[in-house]
């Protein structure tokens, strides 16, 4: 069982959302295949996308398709790894 | 394929195919801080380019079918992956919302071919289009038989911080605050998509579809009451960040 004050930190989190500047929804489709690549390749992809990293943090809906894409083409490496 | 034309048009209207930068949007990084590269697309990337603008029918038709097989496979792999949260959801609509979504896919990737930069290779990304598509709709299913009800004034989960033993000064004093700015500085609409999605979890497109909207359009809502908050704090000398210094996240 979680403590009740970390359950509010998050809800808090959720409420306020990330404190920085972000990319909007449209922004973040548009960019989501460019950072889950350098990602896979091991590169700094939140620097290479500025506010990137913040929308995710605040936007579930694109958080779940980033991790879904990031996971579909991790699928794709092992494939090829095992060709 | 009415429900797929719906969707079609709901969801890639945000990103139509020629629009500028999207930097001058309000919810935006500065302009300029968007690192701007242009890659020459690797060789598999040029090879599907080059075949599914081809002029010759048959090299043309064999592309696109190659690319529905590949977008098929990413919309089955999304529907796997959200299947949990549609159990009730039976296996042949579930294989058919892979083919639809596939298929609205297909549209799209085909209608914005030219926006291709060369960015990634073109696998990952025609793959986005799929899982997209999967998604809203297996958000969609998993909430179609679910109410959703706006909340018309209320933060039901901080009415009353105070009441817990647990809370320190601080954070009481900043969920009171929250609270209050939640009812007296959101519009009526900032506040029902606040509370809707981040207090009730009900997700974005499911939200955007009742309120006919889409789900750029509600996050620019959601941002906006997010600054409102987040303004109404700082007005008042709170932090709203400070226990998340130290903190993991």
């Amino acid at each position: 069982m979680s403590h009740p004050d970390h359950d509010d930190l998050q809800r808090l989190r959720r409420v306020l959302g990330p404190a920085g500047p972000e990319l909007t929804c449209e922004q973040c489709f548009e960019l989501l295949d460019r950072h889950v690549e350098l990602t896979l390749a091991g590169a700094d992809a939140d620097a290479a996308v500025p506010g990137m990293r913040a929308h995710l943090e605040g936007c579930p809906a694109c958080k779940e398709d980033h991790e879904s894409l990031l996971a579909l083409v991790s699928d794709d490496a092992g494939r090829d790894d095992l060709a | 394929m009415e429900a797929a034309a719906h969707h079609r048009r709901e969801h890639l209207d945000p990103l139509p195919a020629r629009r500028p930068r999207r930097v001058r949007d309000s919810v935006a990084v500065p302009i300029g801080a968007r690192p701007v590269t242009h890659l020459p697309p690797d060789p598999e990337s040029r090879e599907w380019l080059a075949t599914l603008r081809s002029s010759d029918a048959r090299t043309h038709a064999e592309a696109v079918g190659r690319l529905h097989e590949l977008l098929l496979r990413a919309a089955r792999f999304e529907v796997r992956r959200r299947s949990g949260a549609a159990h009730h959801v039976g296996r042949e609509q579930l294989d058919d919302v892979a083919h639809q979504s596939a298929h609205d896919a297909l549209v799209a990737v085909l209608a914005k071919l030219d926006d291709f930069r060369g960015e990634s290779r073109f696998t990952t990304w025609a793959y986005k289009f799929a899982l997209l598509e999967a998604g809203v709709k297996m958000r969609r299913r998993a909430w179609n038989d679910r109410e959703v009800t706006l909340e018309p004034a209320g933060w039901p989960g901080f009415a009353d911080p105070g009441s817990s033993p647990h809370h320190d000064a601080q954070m009481s004093e900043l969920l009171a605050a929250v609270g209050e700015a939640i009812a007296g500085d959101l519009t009526s609409h900032q506040r029902e998509v606040l509370v809707a999605v981040t207090l009730d979890d009900v997700p974005i497109d499911v939200l955007a579809e009742r309120l006919q909207t889409t789900r750029g359009a509600l996050y620019k809502t959601l941002h906006d009451a997010r600054r409102r908050l987040r303004s109404c704090l700082a007005a008042r000398g709170l932090d709203p960040d400070l226990h998340d210094r130290g903190t993991s996240p």
